[in-house]
C-alpha cells in the first residue's frame, strides 16, 4: 500500500511540476509584456518596474523564483491588470462560492446518482428502471451549458421562483439553480454506472448464496451488493470531479455567481495572464491531487489494483 | 431405382446451388446486425439529414449569415420571428441577422470540428497506442505515463490559456482539441494491441522476419479498426462538446463564424426578451446530433463486439 502511495506521488509532482513550466511558457510566449500600454512608457521607468516585478532576470530564474514562491508561500504573484491586487486576492474571492456550488453538486450528483442506479438495479425493468435510463442517456446531451439556460427559462422566466442569477452571500434560492446545471449530467453518468454494475453484482454467486441462505432483501443489496457495485462508481469519480471544475466555468459565467470560474474567463479577456495561471495552477492542483486521492481509495478497497 | 436416381439429381442439383452462396466476412456479419438495431440506423438517417441539411440547405436561404435585416432591429421579439414571408425561415437574431444560415454555418463549424478532432485522435491515438503496446517494456512504460500525466492535466484550462495567448482561430482550435483527444484513443488501442501481439500470425510475421513497423501497420492496425470505429464515433460528439463548451464561453469560433455552442450561447443571453427561437434552433440540432452519434457508436459497439454475442 505504502509503495503504491509513493508510485502515484511518483506520477502528481512531475505532472504538477509539467503544468507550471507550461503555463510559465505559455505566459511568456503572450506577445507584448505586462506593461505595454498604449502609451509607452519611458525606458528608465519600464526598467524599473520591470526589476520590482523581478522581469529582468532570466527567463530560467524567474520561473524557479515563481515555482518556490507557489511551493513554498502559496504565492501566484501579482495581477497583470489589477496593479493593487495580487492574484491570491483575486482567487481569494471567488474560491468560497466555487467550493460551496461544487461541494453541493458533487454531494447530488454522488447521492441522488447512486440511488437512482441502485433502484434502478434492484427493480429491473420496472417504471422506475425506464426513467432512471431515459434520464441517463437524456443527460448525455444536456452538458451544463445547455442545463443552465433551459433552468432559467422554466424557473425563472415561466415559473418566477428562483432568481436568474447572482450569488447574494450564498442563500439557498442562489445555489438551487448552479447546483442542478453543474451536477444532471454527472448525477445521471454516476445512476448509469451504478446501475450496469449492481445488474451484474445481483447475478453473482454470492448474492445467490445468500439468497439461498434467507438473507433478507434489505440486507442482502445493503451489505453485500452495493460495496463492490461501487467499485466503478469510485473510478468514475476522478473524471467527474474534473468536469465538475471545468463546468463551474460555465455555471459562474452563466449565473453570473462570481466564483473562480468566472474570474478565469474575465482574465482571459483581459488577458491577465497572471491570473490566468494561477488558477490554471491551482485548478490543476486539486485536479491531481483529488485523483490521487481516488486512485489511492479504490486501491485501498481493491487489492487487485495495487499491483 | 427410378426413384432413386430422381433423388440423386435433385441432391446433385442442390449441391450444385450450395456452392453459389457466398461467404461472409466479419464486416458483412457486423453490417447485419447493425441494421437490426433500429436506434441506430435511426440515427444514421437523422444524422444524413443533418448533414444533407448543412450542404443544400445554402440554397434556399434568402439571406446570408453575415447580413443585417435593419427591418427587424430593435423588435426583433415582433418582426425576427420565424416566418416565410421574411425570408427568416428560423427567425433572426438579436442583430437582425438571419438564423437559418447561421444555424447551416453552425452546423458545418460544429460536425467539421468534430469529425476532424476525432480524425487526429484516430491516427495519432491508433499510432502511438500501437507502438507502445507492441513494444512492452521500457518504452511501453514511458510512452504511457506520459499519456497518465498529461491525462491528469485540466485541459479545459490549458485550452482556454492556448486560445488566449496564441489568439482565437479554428486552426489553433483544432490544434488545442488535437493536442488531448488522441490520450484515451492511445490507452484503449495499447490494451487491444497486447492481446493480439501475442497471436500467431504476429509471431508468424516475426519468424519470417518482417520489420516491426510494417507487423505494426499490416497486421496489428487492421484488426484494431472495430475498436477504434466504435471510440472514434464516440469521440465526434465529445469533441463537439468541447468546441460548444469553449465557444458557449465566447473564447472559441470568431464571429462572423458561429458554432453550436456559440449559437446556444447567444440564444441563452436573449430569452429574456422572448426569442425563443434563438435558443430552440440552435439547440434542436445540437441535441439531434449530439444523440444520434451516441446511438450509432453504441450500435456499432454491439455489432463489432464480439464479447457481447
Amino acid at each position: 500500500m505504502f509503495n503504491f502511495v509513493l508510485r502515484r506521488l511518483g506520477i502528481a509532482i512531475p505532472t504538477m511540476l509539467l503544468l507550471i513550466i507550461f503555463s510559465f511558457i505559455m505566459m511568456h510566449a503572450a506577445p507584448g509584456g505586462p506593461f505595454n500600454s498604449e502609451r509607452p512608457l519611458p525606458p528608465q521607468v519600464l526598467a524599473n518596474i520591470e526589476a520590482r516585478y523581478g522581469l529582468d532576470k532570466p527567463l530560467p530564474v524567474q520561473m524557479f523564483d515563481y515555482v518556490v514562491a507557489i511551493v513554498t508561500q502559496f504565492d501566484f504573484g501579482p495581477s497583470f491588470r489589477y496593479a493593487d491586487r495580487s492574484v491570491n486576492d483575486i482567487i481569494a474571492l471567488g474560491f468560497p462560492v466555487t467550493l460551496t456550488y461544487g461541494l453541493w453538486s458533487f454531494v447530488v450528483a454522488v447521492t441522488v446518482g447512486v440511488s437512482l442506479g441502485v433502484a434502478a438495479a434492484v427493480y429491473h425493468n420496472s417504471w422506475l428502471d425506464y426513467l432512471a435510463v431515459g434520464v441517463s442517456i437524456g443527460a448525455q446531451v444536456l452538458p451544463n451549458f445547455v442545463m443552465a439556460p433551459i433552468l432559467v427559462l422554466v424557473f425563472t422566466l415561466w415559473l418566477g421562483l428562483l432568481p436568474g442569477g447572482g450569488w447574494n452571500g450564498g442563500q439557498w434560492n442562489h445555489v438551487i439553480m448552479p447546483v442542478i446545471a453543474l451536477s444532471t449530467s454527472y448525477m445521471a453518468n454516476i445512476a448509469r454506472i451504478t446501475r450496469s454494475s449492481m445488474l451484474e453484482v445481483l447475478h453473482s454467486n454470492f448474492i445467490r448464496t445468500a439468497r439461498a441462505k434467507g438473507l433478507p432483501q434489505r440486507r442482502i443489496i445493503w451489505t453485500h451488493a452495493l460495496k463492490p457495485s461501487l467499485l466503478p462508481v469510485i473510478s468514475y469519480l476522478g473524471p467527474a470531479f474534473v468536469g465538475m471544475i471545468t463546468g463551474s466555468v460555465v455555471v459562474d459565467v452563466y449565473f453570473s455567481t462570481g466564483g473562480i470560474g468566472q474570474l478565469f474567463v474575465n482574465s482571459a479577456l483581459t488577458r491577465d495572464y497572471s491570473v490566468m495561471m494561477g488558477i490554471t495552477i491551482l485548478f490543476g492542483a486539486l485536479t491531481i491531487f483529488f485523483n490521487m486521492v481516488v486512485d489511492v481509495l479504490y486501491a485501498w478497497i481493491d487489492p487487485k489494483i495495487r499491483l | 431405382m427410378f426413384a432413386n436416381t430422381k433423388k440423386v439429381e435433385e441432391f446433385a442439383e442442390n449441391m450444385a446451388s450450395v456452392d453459389t452462396v457466398k461467404g461472409r466476412s466479419l464486416w458483412q456479419d457486423a453490417m447485419g446486425r447493425f441494421l437490426k438495431n433500429k436506434a441506430a440506423v435511426t440515427s444514421v438517417i437523422l444524422l444524413g439529414l443533418i448533414l444533407l441539411f448543412s450542404f443544400v440547405g445554402p440554397y434556399f436561404a434568402q439571406w446570408t449569415n453575415e447580413e443585417i435585416d435593419w427591418s427587424t432591429l430593435g423588435a426583433v421579439a415582433e418582426k425576427g420571428r420565424p416566418s416565410i414571408e421574411s425570408g427568416h425561415y428560423f427567425g433572426t437574431d438579436d442583430l437582425g441577422r438571419d438564423l437559418y444560415s447561421r444555424v447551416i454555418q453552425g452546423t458545418q463549424v460544429s460536425l467539421m470540428v468534430g469529425v476532424v478532432g476525432a480524425l487526429i485522435a484516430v491516427i495519432v491515438g491508433t499510432l502511438y497506442g500501437a507502438i507502445a503496446g507492441y513494444f512492452g517494456g521500457r518504452v511501453d512504460s514511458v510512452m504511457m505515463r506520459a499519456v497518465d500525466i498529461l491525462m491528469a492535466i485540466p485541459y479545459m484550462f490549458i485550452l482556454i490559456l492556448l486560445l488566449v495567448v496564441f489568439g482565437r482561430s479554428i486552426i489553433m482550435l483544432f490544434v488545442g482539441i488535437g493536442l488531448v483527444s488522441w490520450l484515451s484513443m492511445a490507452r484503449i488501442v495499447r490494451g487491444q494491441t497486447l492481446t493480439i501481439k501475442n497471436k500467431e500470425f504476429v509471431e508468424a510475421a516475426i519468424a519470417t522476419g518482417v520489420p516491426s513497423f510494417i507487423i505494426i501497420l499490416r497486421h496489428i492496425v487492421p484488426n484494431l479498426l472495430g475498436v477504434v470505429v466504435v471510440y472514434a464515433t464516440l469521440l465526434v460528439p465529445e469533441m463537439i462538446l468541447t468546441e460548444s463548451f469553449i465557444s458557449f464561453l465566447g473564447l472559441g469560433v470568431q464571429e462572423p463564424n458561429t458554432s453550436w455552442g456559440a449559437l446556444i450561447s447567444d440564444g441563452a443571453g436573449t430569452i429574456q426578451y422572448g426569442t425563443l427561437w434563438q435558443l430552440l434552433f440552435p439547440l434542436f440540432f445540437f441535441v439531434v446530433s449530439l444523440f444520434s452519434f451516441y446511438f450509432i457508436g453504441d450500435g456499432l459497439r454491439d455489432a463489432l463486439d464480439p464479447k457481447d454475442r
